[in-house]
């Protein structure tokens, strides 16, 4: 099945200043009920965005009305934790194309990329000039191209490279999914099990 | 001669069906474990697709993550999570996959009952949508949890892409001191090298700390790994391993057994393999140990205090620190001993076997709770809460004013009605601390089942070692 296309993402970013992002913030376990892939946007950050009443907290980042955009920007370790692929979901929902950080942890980096969203890890100064140029003026376009795995902000004139796997990048600019590769594997899987020595999963 | 090779490196070699270069692997799965809560929109996908489930004979589900463990025999009350998991069932039944679904009794949490089926051997690759699917490498296996898109990969194919993680060496050596089990050993290496000290990696644990520990005690280590950030951890199997296994339902049989044994057998690292990064840890330095923040990494040793804001390197972690202070209600430079607490969770794919209960009812044993505290006793599987019942753990922990529930992750991730209220201290056996984990609010401190059980008896933190 076809995803979505992933080629260059220009933008305004929103700064989320904070280390070890754990799922269980970005999407906790009580919205995990849906049976969809869709609509896990409305609860993303859930308990930093509202307090117990449902009312929006005025401290917290994506409640402020400057910061709009498709970049969030954020501290290092992102995604560490629980393997709920919801948590990619809920970002790709509520519109975030890409996510910046120093460091990401590796469920999460798989679950972003097999959704179309960009895990993008940059070197510790470079994320702190972006935190530093966009909280001087949020209205800051930052550019990440994937052809040329930068990530540039063009009217500071700076830029740095990021690594991507090459069969990632594929899949990202293409929309190719994983799950089409395997099922045309099937075949050779196939002839794995026959030829397969030491096999006692299925011994009982 | 062959190029040394580590445990892992060995199980996964075994198991590549295709690699190209540059590409990832496609790794062949032994074993799938699905839940209600990532597997739906994965069989919506083959639907979507009108391709079968590849190999139903190598996958399992149970329900646990979303199951109330109150009146588990009554149709689930809450509609949101009665339709979730009627979607398991139907899946099931529509794809031919063999489920243990409630009142079944192999029920439990997923990373419980594989091992106690058998379902888990030395030498296989197992997938779960579930990040604690490493407690699965304490048998040797390479075990590690996966996303939804990932879930139906292996529904669809039996086999994964994945890129080859690097390997680490955590070697335990010496003897542990009184009242420090296995969850004080996961909690101090996690506190030393932070909640991303592992990542990128696999952990092979080793060392004669952990040869001496029961394969239990194993799986609460290799459980946490994902804590650390690592993909997985895993022990070498050794005798211990097989004598666990021996006459399990899905154990090879007979002559199997002994073909099996002897391939278990080979299941270690090579002399002069080299792993890509080692930690060496003296069993000496460990102590009781207990969370005081909001990632497993904020621990100490129980007669610590906790650090001081002054003495973090930078300004970030300052930062972090003070908003899991402000979280908690706790200040720095303080102890945690003696501090009060509103619950005790007995339970979690961490710490709700058998041997957990044993010994938490050692120390619990003719004491009674405080009256301000509440207990739950939620085990991890059927087969446990049968065990609980025949050895009469139970009536130790009614008469001490616990709760008895049924099996299920309960208030470890909060996500069914068992949750810890806002502002409430939880002492608890699960694996995770973060902000709203038992509940929104909720304010978690890790520790063992033994430090746990202390805290029942008392309602304030407190060194088991008073009480052993």
């Amino acid at each position: 099945m076809k995803k979505q296309k992933v080629t260059k993402i220009e933008s305004t970013a929103i700064p989320l200043q904070i280390e070890n992002v754990d799922t269980d913030q970005i999407i906790p376990a009580r919205f995990l009920k849906s049976t969809t892939r869709e609509g896990f946007g409305l609860n993303v950050f859930r308990d930093w965005r509202y307090d117990s009443e449902g009312n929006p907290k005025q401290h917290f980042i994506l409640n402020h009305p400057n910061y709009k955009g498709e970049i969030l920007l954020a501290g290092h370790n992102f995604g560490c934790g629980s393997s709920r692929e919801h948590a990619a979901w809920a970002l790709s929902d509520y519109g975030f194309k890409a996510v910046v950080s120093s460091f990401f942890a590796d469920i999460f980096k798989n679950n972003a990329l097999n959704n179309s969203l960009l895990p993008v890890q940059v070197t510790p100064d470079f994320l702190k000039l972006l935190f530093e140029i966009v909280n001087e003026n949020h209205q800051t376009k930052i550019v990440i191209d994937v052809a040329k795995q930068t990530i540039s902000v063009p009217s500071k004139k700076i830029s740095e490279t990021f690594d991507i796997n090459p069969y990632k990048k594929i899949c990202v600019m293409n929309g190719y999914d994983d799950v089409d590769y395997v099922v045309n594997m099937r075949g050779e899987i196939a002839n794995f099990e026959k030829k397969r020595k030491d096999d006692y999963s299925l011994s009982f | 001669m062959n190029k040394p090779l580590t445990l892992f490196e060995k199980i996964w070699n075994s198991h590549i069906v295709f690699q190209k270069e540059d590409y990832p692997a496609v790794l062949y799965i032994d074993a799938h474990l699905i839940h209600e809560v990532t597997s739906p929109q994965a069989f919506t996908g083959l639907k979507k697709r009108r391709i079968k489930v590849f190999r139903t004979n190598r996958t399992w589900a149970t329900m646990d993550h979303n199951v109330p463990t109150k009146d588990q025999d009554k149709p689930i009350q809450e509609e949101m999570s009665r339709k979730q998991v009627e979607m398991l069932q139907k899946n099931c039944d529509e794809f031919g996959v063999q489920l243990y679904g409630l009142g079944h009794p192999n029920q439990g949490i997923v990373h419980i009952i594989g091992p106690e089926l058998g379902i888990t051997k030395p030498g296989m690759t197992i997938v779960c949508g579930d990040s604690h699917t490493s407690t699965h490498g304490a048998f040797g296996a390479i075990a590690f949890g996966i996303g939804t898109s990932e879930v139906e990969q292996v529904l669809a194919s039996q086999a994964i892409l994945q890129y080859k993680p690097k390997t680490m060496n955590i070697r335990i050596d010496g003897k542990l001191g009184k009242g420090v089990t296995s969850k004080d050993i996961i909690l101090y290496i996690i506190s030393k090298i932070s909640t991303a000290g592992g990542t990128g990696h696999f952990v092979e644990y080793s060392g004669t700390a952990i040869e001496n520990l029961s394969m239990e005690a194993r799986m609460t280590i290799c459980n946490m790994s994902i804590e650390m950030g690592a993909r997985g951890g895993m022990i070498a199997p050794d005798e211990m391993t097989f004598a666990y296994m021996k006459g399990r339902p899905f154990a090879p049989k007979g002559k199997e057994w002994d073909k099996a044994l002897a391939y278990w057998k080979t299941l270690k690292t090579d002399k002069d393999a080299i792993y890509d990064k080692e930690l060496f840890i003296d069993a000496r330095d460990i102590e009781p140990m207990i969370t005081y923040g909001t990632n497993p990494g904020m621990g100490i040793k129980i007669t610590e205090t906790i650090p001081a804001e002054d003495s973090l390197e930078n300004e970030n972690q300052r930062n972090n620190f003070r908003s899991a202070m402000e979280y908690m209600g706790l200040s720095g430079g303080k102890p945690l001993l003696g501090q009060k607490v509103d619950y005790v969770f007995l339970g979690s794919c961490t710490n709700s076997r058998i041997e957990d209960y044993r010994n938490i009812s050692k120390i619990v044993k003719g004491k009674k709770k405080p009256d301000w505290l509440t207990v739950y006793v939620v085990p991890g599987s059927a087969h446990v809460v049968k065990q609980i019942e025949k050895e009469g753990l139970d009536k130790i922990f009614i008469d001490a004013g616990f709760e008895m529930r049924g099996a299920g992750c309960s208030a470890c991730l909060g996500m069914n009605e068992d949750k810890i209220p806002a502002g409430k201290y939880c002492v608890s056996t699960s694996n995770r601390n973060f902000q709203g984990r038992q509940g929104p609010g909720a304010r978690t401190f890790l520790a063992s089942p033994i430090t746990a059980a202390a805290a029942a008896i008392t309602g304030v933190v407190s060194d088991v070692r008073n009480f052993i």
